[in-house]
């Protein structure tokens, strides 16, 4: 596959993940700050994110394997991967949180774990997503281009 | 006659106070996209370790006398050894929720400090509460940025910037004469 098949390939990658709410506007913003003094930008911030994500998972659900919840700690969880799911455009999995954190505020230890189904479920597909992304963009930079 | 000043004065320097490391990367990415110069530490206490001020003082003259005597400026104008100390910071940009210290507790601490107090801050948090906003703007801040921070957000910036430069030059034309005869560079 030519250069430029590639680059479409990508760019409709990401416009699909768009269209599925699966990615919002500040994820383009992220994508504009990259450039040739910052080349690997969007895999850096793609990278912290997921293990970012991945920590503050896992720290929920250990919570959630208490009887007796630490329903603020568990606030203050939800709240640090809402603000990363906002700041790196993952529209879905932010929703996802919004979910937790009602039940959270609710005291609901059913419903929290609920949501953090769902929450498992978005981070899941995004991560996926990310993989691929970054697959092929790796694909694009291994080429050499006629400009370098 | 033009009178040399130390610092760089194209590039204005930025202290950016987040918890959050995507934050903190997407801020410092921002930032020097438009061209600051910035510093990113992880808490209001590092922030305030980075300016030379004592976690516990509000008021740091008694940081003054303990203060290293390696600077080279021997003006007594504290403000300026301040400024050579605390590495010319021009703004400070602090996110609100942060544990431990809130962004607002250090807006408070910078805003009672004597060294400090003209330096602008802004502050920026991922919640759009009112109250919150009103309190800040109230108590010194210059900006409140809500979450995520776009490029347009820190073009805003640039203002509060120039006004605080301006400020700096003032106090600075007082004691470079003295610098000039008296450091060894």
């Amino acid at each position: 596959m030519d250069l430029a098949a590639l680059k479409t390939q990508l760019k409709n990658f990401v416009q699909s993940m768009f269209e599925e709410g699966v990615l919002d506007n500040q994820f383009s913003q992220i994508q504009a700050l990259q450039d040739s003094t910052n080349p690997n930008f969007v895999e850096e911030v793609i990278t912290l994110f997921c293990n970012d994500a991945e920590r503050i998972i896992n720290e929920i659900n250990r919570n959630l394997g208490y009887q007796n919840v630490d329903f603020s700690n568990l606030d203050s969880y939800v709240h640090q991967l809402k603000g990363s799911s906002s700041s790196i455009g993952a529209n879905r999995l932010k929703l996802a949180c919004a979910n937790l954190r009602q039940a959270s505020d609710e005291r609901n230890k059913e419903g929290c774990l609920q949501a953090v189904q769902l929450i498992t479920c978005e981070y899941c597909l995004l991560r996926r997503k990310f993989q691929a992304l970054l697959h092929r963009g790796v694909l694009l930079s291994l080429r050499p281009t006629k400009n370098e | 006659m033009g009178m040399a000043i130390d610092r760089d004065d194209t590039q204005f320097h930025v202290l950016a106070v987040d918890d959050s490391l995507i934050d903190r990367k997407l801020i410092e990415r921002l930032l020097k996209t438009s061209s600051f110069q910035v510093t990113a530490v992880d808490s209001g206490s590092k922030a305030l370790e980075f300016l030379g001020l004592n976690n516990n003082d509000a008021d740091d003259d008694e940081e003054d006398e303990q203060r290293d005597s390696n600077t080279e400026s021997v003006s007594s104008d504290e403000d300026q050894d301040h400024q050579d100390l605390g590495l010319g910071v021009n703004l400070i940009i602090t996110d609100y929720c942060m544990p431990g210290m809130t962004g607002y507790d250090l807006l408070k601490k910078i805003k009672k400090s004597s060294s400090f107090k003209d330096i602008p801050v802004v502050i920026m948090s991922s919640e759009n509460i009112p109250s919150r906003i009103s309190r800040c703007l109230e108590d010194g801040a210059e900006e409140f940025l809500l979450k995520p921070v776009q490029l347009s957000d820190v073009n805003k910036l640039r203002p509060h910037l120039v006004k605080g430069r301006s400020k700096d030059i003032d106090s600075s034309h007082k004691t470079t004469s003295t610098r000039l005869i008296t450091s060894g560079n």
